[in-house]
């Protein structure tokens, strides 16, 4: 019965992780009607910048706040720079620009720090077992985290007129254009945004998983089970999603599919609901009278 | 004068709709733009906001506007109620108020919500409704009300009639002349029901197939039956 409970504990606090990129992914699939693909890659190379910042004597939690606000603003530039000039272009342009996107930012981070394997430290210690052994300090930790990087982002987009505005130019930009919104500037936010969510989530996942350059790879497609489950347009939907995809995962890989067919689970998911429920679980069904 | 557009041409890709318009909207008051469908009345709200292609010179409250940005256009107090009327279905009345006012730094916000509650009493009943449930006419009310929200010295108007029935019209229009008398901002009124957009008008031009056909006060052109015959067809 304790190692069941510690299955679903170990899925929840992998599933934050989760919950965190599927919630990157639906903010840019909400402004762009595209996947972005690079979201992986992109918070491996952040994890990397954190990890050089460790490495080289800065406290944990500076080298974690520094780390953030770079790749927002790496985020904000990838969206002026790369997707901009390609805006109005067709869907397959977009796909090409989020793979060509996804190869340079993972080979680029092999090359500068190296394919090797490297250990990252978690910010979450404690003497003694937590919970009598159910969880462990950094499962505790980062699942705290990630919670309270949720919460923000929800109270963002809830609370604050610049949220609102994110959300308006992400729905009808022609219509938040003509109330003055510069809809630009709000997508280069959002992207942003996605990139810091998932420098978190690449922060908090890297003491688990070890840190080398595809280490996201597989977090990805976990994360776009999730994002799927809840509907790809519903970022509430994507977070419940997330942690419902961890704790799935978990189990599935304890008791009936082994570890090494787990991944197998993700995209068995991704497939199920594409042909079950094209919308997710908790897809947006918007009802409008005319 | 509030606007004053000379030589405007705009068009979709190699398709030219409109071939040169000149017209001017004086400051308060309403100007009625009539014509068939097809004469090019849409298009021509969509090139005074820089949404479509546009050459010729756009000036509003003496500043050159062609080519600049939608948005930019705007900020400097130039609402506009699309066709489609530009709601966000997908949010609540008072986030849709809210996003009218997104640019204004000013204090007096909350008073302006107040003032079309008084208009519009129907959206206070419907404040945490989500747009898309809204019937037709209460979607148009809240799209006027999203646009004065931003305290514009123009108002471009849409069809506001469009798809309604005959009583939630009249009950708009009945609103309307009260935001005309009290509020003093310019309207340029685009209408297919030419009788209706008339009694409310001071001036009107009628477009046809992108040109400038008739121009004068609009009581006169109601008045005048070869042009109503012609044109209007009532």
């Amino acid at each position: 019965m304790d190692g069941f409970a510690h299955q679903i504990i170990a899925g929840i606090a992998t599933g934050g992780i989760y919950a965190s990129v599927a919630l990157a992914l639906v903010m840019i699939y909400q402004a762009t009607h595209h996947v972005n693909f690079a979201q992986g890659e992109m918070a491996t190379l952040s994890t990397f910048i954190a990890w050089s910042m460790v490495e080289a004597g800065f406290p944990y939690w500076i080298a974690f706040a520094a780390t953030v606000m770079l790749s927002f603003l790496i985020g904000v530039l990838v969206e002026r720079l790369l997707m901009r000039p390609v805006q109005n272009a067709p869907v397959l342009t977009h796909v090409g620009v989020f793979i060509g996107l996804l190869l340079i930012v993972g080979n680029m981070t092999g090359w500068i720090f190296g394919y090797t394997t490297k250990v990252y430290p978690s910010p979450f210690t404690s003497s003694g077992p937590l919970m009598g052994g159910l969880i462990s300090a950094h499962e505790l930790g980062s699942t705290a985290v990630t919670l309270v990087v949720l919460t923000l982002v929800f109270l963002f987009f809830r609370y604050t007129s610049l949220g609102l505005a994110m959300r308006a130019a992400a729905y009808n930009p022609r219509s938040a254009r003509l109330v003055g919104i510069r809809v630009g500037w709000m997508l280069a936010l959002g992207w942003g945004l996605a990139a810091a969510i998932g420098a978190v989530a690449g922060m908090m996942v890297a003491p688990v998983v070890f840190l080398d350059p595809s280490m996201m790879t597989g977090i990805l497609l976990y994360a776009f089970a999730g994002a799927l489950i809840g509907g790809i347009d519903n970022p509430l939907g994507a977070v419940i999603g997330g942690f419902a995809v961890g704790v799935l995962e978990n189990l599935a890989g304890a008791y009936v599919v082994g570890t090494e067919l787990k991944l197998t689970v993700a995209l068995a998911i991704i497939i199920g609901v594409l042909v079950v429920r094209p919308s997710g679980l908790l897809g947006r069904v918007v009802t409008s009278r005319v | 004068m509030l606007l004053e557009v000379k030589g405007m041409q705009a068009g979709y890709g190699q398709t030219h709709v409109l071939h040169g318009l000149d017209f001017i909207v004086e400051q308060g008051g309403v100007t009625a733009l009539l014509g068939a469908n097809g004469a090019g009345k849409t298009t021509t709200l969509r090139a005074i906001c820089g949404m479509v292609k546009t050459e010729g010179d756009v000036t509003f409250l003496g500043e050159r506007i062609t080519g600049r940005a939608t948005e930019d256009i705007a900020r400097r107090g130039l609402a506009h109620v699309p066709d489609g009327r530009g709601t966000f279905m997908e949010l609540s009345v008072e986030e849709n108020f809210r996003l009218g006012a997104y640019v204004r730094r000013d204090g007096e916000v909350r008073a302006d919500f107040e003032r079309m509650f008084e208009w519009f009493p129907r959206l206070k009943q419907r404040w945490r409704q989500q747009a898309g449930t809204l019937s037709g006419g209460e979607q148009q009310m809240l799209a006027i009300a999203r646009a004065l929200l931003l305290r514009p010295k123009l108002l471009l108007l849409d069809e506001p009639s469009f798809g309604l029935a005959p009583l939630i019209v009249q009950e708009i229009f009945g609103i309307m002349r009260r935001i005309r008398e009290e509020s003093g901002v310019g309207i340029l009124l685009v209408e297919q029901n030419a009788n209706l957009a008339l009694e409310l008008a001071d001036r009107a031009y009628l477009l046809e197939t992108g040109r400038i056909v008739v121009s004068g006060p609009a009581a006169e052109i109601r008045e005048d039956e070869a042009i109503r015959r012609s044109y209007l067809g009532y």
